[in-house]
């Protein structure tokens, strides 16, 4: 996986997790045109397309899209289950996950992200092993935070 | 409520929201960053995790924020996990690996690696394995190679996947990952398992040598994979009623580099596969992206014919599905074996060509694509059908690859003489304006070699000119035919269908019509007066013809005004000549022999490509004028110079052409050409241009003059420099204009043979 957009009907960016080195300008350049190119697409097409020399997997949950560019020897269909699985993860964490959880606490959806994926690639497929590591490391911190002067 | 910067990046963003223009917003934003970059300025630690996540908040509503990028260091180097936490999520969104500051991590990252806490250990693998540069993954390979041998499955999965990242970065690296890989499959862990497939992968793909030496683990995934279906329900790794999915489409990929090009290894998975195949539930996305996986396997590797049958079976089934995702794949699959598994591919052909009318456009395009590689000469009626179907009613994006399928098709496999024009006519009117401006001339050399359909051609051509004259391509060709054929359209002589009545007038009217229409292009104008021109040899109304070429001798637009006026000095001057320049133009061949090269550049400048003219000029050249002669032209060679012989080039003009190789450069060759003149009178304002295939770059330097002194007086010299690097054999076009007697003259030729010392 090369990045994964998190983005609102409306356009607002509300996740954007890169994996290739890009600069801040080229990064701003190609959020602002994918996701336009997304959103201008009618609810019947399919899940996938060719965008410059990317594929693009994108799925909207509510309010909400997900959406990745992978690589040519990329399994798209695989991909829609990755970006599901992530979903699945942002619900058990939040209970019942909408874009204000995504919103106010997307510190905790790039943490949750980073347990789920590493580099692109999927690093843990149990759900419930990315949600006890989640947890482990939230004691952490509230452990760390108590002790402090 | 004013932000404060004592309370966490919650209430901020409670704040933001509430704004109610885009302005309120920035102000409300700046007042913040301004608090903000005080607060750093004072280095306070307490605050600086939250300030720090505020500022990525506002990162992502796309505010500038590198100026909070050293704190993110700083947070990194904090003992506090929450800090670190937070500094490395900072890190990899502000900094990226081509500035410096990035490095300043690594330092902290290698402390990190090596912390008591693996969560923190976590963290640095994460960031490193993210967006570590070449530098940061050179100084710690080591460490990652490291916790790659740990037996905490936690950290191993992760070591694995920066593994992956530090030999993308620095792929010499990747033999030092060599030894730690040698138990990764024995793992239970299903996340080590994964991780490690990914790995094994990447270095298999990179590394020839690494393919060879993990072949033999073939039969350990075999058995992973096994398990994988065989084993009872699983709920920790269960996805829809099948266990890891994930796991299973990586194997997949892992067997297909691995059997590729190997009958072995293809055949200890052949089994496998198989099982995969038939077993695996369908009914949900889940189970369709590991038969995907799976088909992908079964074409790539050197898999037996029914397990290929098989495979493409599959895709059949998957054609038919309801989900359009899975209709994508299947097509896209289709596309990439439909040339080596054709017959295959051929019985789901009905099933494809109902794609055409899917409603999502990348689905309509592959099938499309498709459609046409499965055209051959058995079912090339009703495939036909079903394309001009679609390229009546499909989008605009498509019908110019549409167009150009259909006539390529066509020309490969027409059933009959007929159906070839009916079906270009079929195009032309109804997505005549997408045509492709070089279907043009293929179309008008198609007509003129179906002689015995001249006369059903133009009474269509001109019918459809009566319909519509807005799609200037039909326009075109339906001009060129009727001033070739515009006796045989009054005269009636149609068979294929009933003659129309039409009178000499009439078709006049027609074609002037397109002369003074707004719709016409200047280009289709030019078709259209040069139609009018031939028609005076074929019709009776040259009067008629005469004033209307006189007219247009004053047009604005100078195309037009020019072939006015020669057609003009054809009636005035040169009549006798008129019915031999104006007759049927003969069969034309396609000069396979021209191979596939374009003339780009003539007197060193470059020109943008012309299209390959293999077919001969199709509007006739003014007619004191001749039209472009090509052939080999006789070369002999004497002691490293080389004559051209005098008869090709006319009026006595004789070029002689010598050579010699440039130092130091052993790829330039240096041609001078030698321009002399037996006539009695000068030939001047003499021009000499020369053309060279592609891969040729050429340079003409400036002649000695441009006179050609009458009766060998002296010559005109010019130095053509031509760079070879490809070591090919040489040919040029060379194009002569000059003034002799007071006439303009052109002359045109190809120099095919120049000997090989020219060139070598």
């Amino acid at each position: 996986m090369q990045f994964m957009l998190l983005f609102s009907r409306q356009g607002k960016l509300r996740l954007q997790k890169w994996y290739v080195p890009l600069s801040d300008k080229e990064r701003k350049k190609i959020s602002r045109d994918l996701v336009q190119t997304i959103l201008a697409r009618k609810p019947k097409m399919c899940s996938f397309l060719e965008w410059r020399d990317l594929k693009i997997v994108y799925k909207r949950y509510a309010s909400l899209y997900f959406c990745c560019a992978v690589e040519d020897q990329d399994n798209e269909l695989i991909t829609l289950e990755i970006i599901h699985r992530y979903v699945e993860l942002l619900d058990k964490y939040f209970g019942s996950v909408c874009e204000l959880d995504i919103i106010f606490n997307f510190e905790k959806a790039y943490f949750i992200l980073d347990e789920f994926l590493l580099g692109g690639e999927a690093q843990e497929t149990s759900k419930k092993n990315v949600l006890k590591a989640i947890e482990q490391a939230d004691l952490l911190q509230e452990v760390r935070l108590h002790t402090d002067p | 409520p004013v932000p404060s910067l004592h309370q966490g990046h919650l209430e901020l963003i409670r704040t933001i929201r509430t704004a109610r223009t885009q302005a309120e917003e920035r102000e409300m934003i700046q007042k913040e960053c301004a608090a903000i970059r005080s607060s750093f300025r004072e280095e306070d630690n307490t605050y600086r995790c939250r300030n720090v996540a505020k500022l990525l908040y506002m990162h992502m509503l796309g505010y500038p924020a590198h100026f909070g990028q050293l704190e993110c260091l700083k947070l990194i180097a904090s003992q506090k996990f929450t800090d670190k936490r937070i500094g490395y999520l900072g890190a990899m969104l502000l900094l990226d690996e081509r500035q410096d500051v990035h490095l300043l991590m690594t330092n902290c990252i290698k402390n990190d690696l090596n912390h008591s806490t693996q969560y923190v250990q976590g963290l640095a693998l994460c960031t490193l394995g993210c967006m570590g540069s070449s530098e940061m993954c050179r100084d710690l390979a080591g460490e990652v190679e490291k916790l790659l041998k740990t037996s905490n499955s936690y950290l191993r999965k992760k070591a694995a996947l920066c593994a992956v990242h530090v030999i993308r970065k620095v792929p010499e690296l990747m033999e030092m990952f060599l030894p730690a890989t040698k138990n990764l499959l024995s793992e239970k862990n299903h996340g080590v398992l994964h991780t490690s497939v990914v790995l094994l992968t990447e270095m298999c793909e990179r590394s020839p040598d690494m393919l060879l030496h993990f072949r033999k683990l073939v039969p350990q995934l075999v058995r992973i994979l096994k398990n994988l279906i065989m084993s009872g329900y699983s709920p920790e790794h269960d996805v829809s009623g099948i266990s890891d999915p994930f796991l299973q489409v990586r194997i997949l990929r892992l067997l297909r580099i691995l059997g590729r090009s190997d009958d072995d290894s293809s055949e200890a998975m052949n089994d496998i596969l198989a099982q995969v195949a038939t077993n695996t539930e369908t009914s949900k996305n889940v189970g369709n992206a590991i038969l995907y996986e799976t088909v992908l396997t079964i074409m790539d590797i050197k898999s037996e014919s029914g397990l290929r049958v098989l495979a493409i079976n599959i895709l059949g089934r998957f054609l038919l599905n309801n989900d359009k995702n899975i209709r994508y794949v299947a097509l896209t699959s289709l596309l990439k074996t439909v040339q080596t598994d054709h017959n295959a591919v051929q019985r789901h052909r009905s099933t494809i060509v109902d794609c055409l009318k899917d409603l999502d456009v990348s689905i309509k395009r592959r099938a499309m694509e498709l459609s046409f590689a499965l055209v051959n000469g058995n079912n090339i009626r009703g495939m036909m059908k079903e394309l001009l179907y679609f390229l009546d009613s499909c989008d605009p994006e498509f019908k110019a690859d549409c167009a150009s399928g259909v006539f390529l098709a066509a020309e490969k496999y027409a059933p009959s003489k007929r159906w070839h024009i009916d079906t270009i006519m079929r195009v032309l009117t109804t997505a005549g304006s997408y045509v492709r401006d070089d279907s043009v001339p293929n179309l008008i050399q198609l007509i003129t070699n179906s002689v015995e359909m001249h006369a059903y051609t133009v009474q269509r051509l001109y019918k459809a000119l009566l319909d519509d004259i807005s799609q200037q391509p039909l326009v075109q060709v339906s001009s060129w035919c009727i001033g070739e054929y515009g006796d045989l359209l009054v005269s009636g002589q149609c068979e294929e269908e009933e003659p129309i009545q039409v009178t000499e007038d009439e078709v006049l009217d027609v074609l002037e019509g397109l002369l003074v229409s707004n719709l016409s292009t200047p280009v289709t104008r030019g078709y259209s007066l040069t139609a009018i021109m031939k028609l005076s040899t074929r019709f009776s109304s040259v009067n008629r013809i005469k004033k209307v070429v006189s007219i247009y001798g004053s047009s604005i637009d100078v195309e037009l005004q020019q072939r006015a006026v020669e057609y003009n000095a054809l009636f005035k001057k040169y009549d006798h000549m008129r019915p031999a320049l104006l007759e049927r133009m003969p069969i034309m061949e396609k000069t396979a022999s021209n191979g596939p090269t374009e003339i780009v550049q003539t007197n060193g400048e470059t020109e943008p490509s012309v299209p390959d003219t293999k077919h001969p000029p199709l509007v006739t050249q003014p007619a004191n004028q001749v039209t472009a002669r090509s052939h080999d032209i006789s070369v002999f060679t004497i002691d490293g110079s080389f004559f051209v012989t005098d008869d090709v080039f006319k009026n006595g003009l004789k070029i002689e052409f010598t050579f010699e190789r440039a130092n130091p450069n052993p790829n330039i060759a240096v041609i001078t050409i030698h321009a002399t003149n037996t006539t009695e009178d000068d030939m001047t304002e003499f021009v000499f241009q020369a053309a060279v295939p592609k891969t040729f770059q050429l340079q003409l330097l400036s002649p000695s003059s441009n006179i050609v002194p009458a009766l060998n007086h002296g010559s005109v010299t010019q130095v053509i420099r031509v760079l070879n690097p490809q070591k090919q054999q040489l040919r040029m076009r060379v194009k002569l204009t000059y003034t002799h007697k007071g006439s303009p003259v052109q002359d045109l030729a190809e120099v095919n043979n120049f000997p090989p010392q020219s060139w070598q």
